[in-house]
């Protein structure tokens, strides 16, 4: 058990080491000349030039490589170019921001999920469970400014219930914000609605199937009981690692909605960076996203094998 | 299996699923058929079944209503793709000087935008730049996914766990943030959309071949394979990658209906499809800041096309994979 979770802590931290080779080289190597891409076709050689140098992007790759992941390691995510301020100033409190519009979206869209995914499962081939999953399917395909719109043009536009911006004026109460809030965690629910559902409605069907459940059954336990004891608890499991996953997901479908609704986070950070060629705030913004992803899947990984015996023996033996 | 699983969170097709490790090799119809035959004339016994096999799935698909809006809907968006300027009332590009961001009207069925465009005839004749750049970047991905997973799944060891790591770290990321971080250095164009694209989704579509690769490889026309002495290039493309079409044909089209809501994400963020060229994302991406002054129309069609389009697409694809699981 405790081999298993160093080695795939182990498997993390390699992953991770690569990941950030891919973002320096997009960021860093992709670049050629960003002190041209930043003053445009009509600034001064001399004026590129020195602004190369401040940047530091004149140093050897590797140099710049090293001083970027021993820079991160010490809190120093390096400087913004177009704020010209330390990219962590600006990250964490954007951050923050966006873990508070993740935390939301997720708190509607779990029970709402399982619940969808377990009833489509108890109802299985009828038309609940075909609404159900279509439904879902259709709302987790399409994209999240696409809902967004819709849902500006209904509910903040035709019926004026919430505002179409997400940023709430300063001393806002937390009931207040949360009022900001509600409409651009929508989209977020509505493609993580079908993808959980999906897995819900999945571990149902398998559980429904099992010999213990139709031992359950034979043995005169009343429906409810059955449900509740036996096919739920065993079906939320692979649920449970699913929706893990997916606080990684979250962060990336924020770079949408929060350009939609026009809300200071993680991903409106990262879409001004890259407007403006601020690529060391876009290496540190997307970096974030994956050690989020990352972390999330590893404690995903490791409950499951907590929650779940068999694979507990299995490791063991 | 949460790791066969993740990558790109929204649409994970139940064929991407580690299937059970003991999976009865005789099920395989085309193995069963190889199995009875003689080497020498098994080509001939395999295809006969496939065809089949073939025929009945069309006929199981035509039968399914999911399938079949999903196809009309389609239909309509190639119609516009192929004859767009023709269908369209105005022309899309130049707009009308007197009349800007007009509601929906006779002679404006879905109004006017902020330069006077007709939202309609941007509608229909923006179909095509993204029924061109996601089929291609789709294709793209398909072939080399499929060629990534064959070599993985094929030679396993030291190629398949080094390969597996990278393609870890990409898909750590979701797939439009990665599409975004090359795409702002690159700069946008359709044929760099189309290459990042096609690269991230081959990484992902690697991962359903080469589990769907683990499984053949231990059956035993595989091993009849070998025996015969056939090099290693014709055991996977000509032995084993005939019998795994059925999960890469699920994943094309499942990816096709992710690209296309990549494609658009990335335009509504302005480094999609490049204005003036008529595009849904990034006419919603141009016009959503007049939401607030009630020019809804200028951004709710654009998006309706989208949603519509993505939706179809879903729906062919989950027939499709209703139809090859069973």
């Amino acid at each position: 058990m405790g081999q298993y979770i160093l080695k795939r802590l182990g498997l993390a931290l390699l992953t991770l080491v690569l990941l950030s080779l891919i973002i320096f080289f997009a960021g860093s190597v992709l670049p050629s000349n960003p002190g041209r891409l930043i003053l445009g076709p009509f600034a001064s050689q001399q004026a590129v030039v020195a602004l190369n140098h401040h940047l530091g992007v004149d140093r050897p790759l590797i140099t710049q490589y090293w001083s970027w992941v021993t820079g991160i390691l010490h809190g120093n995510l390096g400087t913004s170019s177009q704020y010209n301020l330390p990219v962590s100033s600006l990250l964490w409190p954007a951050l923050g921001r966006s873990l508070k519009l993740a935390l939301l979206a997720f708190v509607i869209v779990v029970p709402i999920s399982i619940l969808g995914g377990v009833l489509a499962a108890l109802y299985r081939g009828r038309f609940v469970d075909r609404s159900i999953s279509v439904t879902g399917l259709s709302l987790t395909s399409v994209p999240e400014f696409v809902s967004g719109v819709v849902l500006i043009v209904i509910f903040a536009i035709g019926l004026k219930w919430f505002p179409v911006s997400a940023t709430p004026p300063p001393g806002t109460s937390p009931l207040g914000q949360l009022h900001y809030l509600i409409l651009p965690a929508i989209p977020l629910v509505f493609v993580l609605f079908g993808y959980i559902a999906r897995m819900a409605r999945a571990g149902t069907l398998e559980a429904l199937d099992s010999d213990y459940v139709r031992t359950a059954v034979l043995k005169g336990l009343p429906r409810r009981v059955v449900i509740w004891r036996h096919v739920l608890r065993n079906s939320l499991l692979p649920t449970i690692t699913v929706i893990a996953t997916q606080c990684g997901y979250l962060i990336g479908g924020l770079v949408i909605v929060e350009t939609l609704f026009n809300y200071p986070g993680l991903g409106r950070l990262i879409v001004t960076a890259a407007n403006n060629k601020d690529f060391k705030m876009l290496e540190a913004g997307v970096l974030v996203i994956g050690i989020v992803y990352l972390a999330a899947t590893l404690i995903a990984d490791i409950l499951y094998t907590v929650l779940n015996p068999r694979i507990r023996y299995e490791q063991a033996e | 299996m949460s790791d066969e699983e993740r990558g790109d969170a929204p649409i994970a097709p139940s064929a991407t699923k580690d299937p059970p490790e003991d999976a009865p090799a005789l099920h395989d119809p085309a193995a069963l058929a190889l199995l009875t035959a003689t080497a020498g004339d098994a080509t001939g016994t395999v295809d006969s079944s496939a065809g089949t096999i073939r025929r009945e799935n069309l006929r199981l698909l035509l039968r399914s209503p999911a399938f079949l809006i999903g196809a009309a809907i389609l239909l309509w968006w190639i119609v516009c793709a192929l004859f767009g300027k023709a269908i369209a009332p105005y022309n899309p590009v130049t707009g009308s000087l007197t009349a800007f961001n007009e509601a929906p009207s006779g002679a404006h069925w879905f109004g006017t935008d902020s330069l006077g465009r007709d939202v309609l005839s941007r509608v229909i004749v923006g179909a095509r730049d993204i029924l061109i750049i996601a089929p291609l970047a789709t294709l793209l991905g398909t072939a080399l996914g499929t060629t990534i997973g064959l070599l993985q799944g094929y030679f396993r060891g030291r190629v398949d766990s080094f390969s597996g790591r990278i393609v870890d770290a990409v898909l750590a990321l979701p797939i439009v943030i990665v599409a975004f971080l090359f795409v702002v250095p690159l700069g946008s164009s359709d044929t760099i959309l189309i290459i990042i694209i096609g690269l991230v989704f081959g990484l992902l579509i690697s991962r359903t071949v080469r589990t769907a690769v683990l499984q053949e490889q231990d059956l035993d026309y595989v091993a009849a394979a070998r025996l015969r002495d056939e090099s290693n290039a014709h055991i996977m493309f000509v032995e084993i990658l005939p019998n795994v079409t059925g999960p890469i044909l699920v994943e094309f089209t499942v990816r096709l209906g992710y690209a296309i809501f990549t494609i658009a994400s990335l335009s509504f963020l302005g480094f999609g499809i490049q204005p003036p060229t008529p595009d849904w994302g990034a006419d919603i991406s141009n016009s959503y800041q007049y939401l607030a002054a009630g020019y809804w129309w200028e951004t709710l069609f654009p998006a309706l096309a989208i949603a519509s389009l993505v939706v179809a697409i879903n729906l062919i694809a989950d027939s499709i994979e209703a139809v090859v699981i069973q």
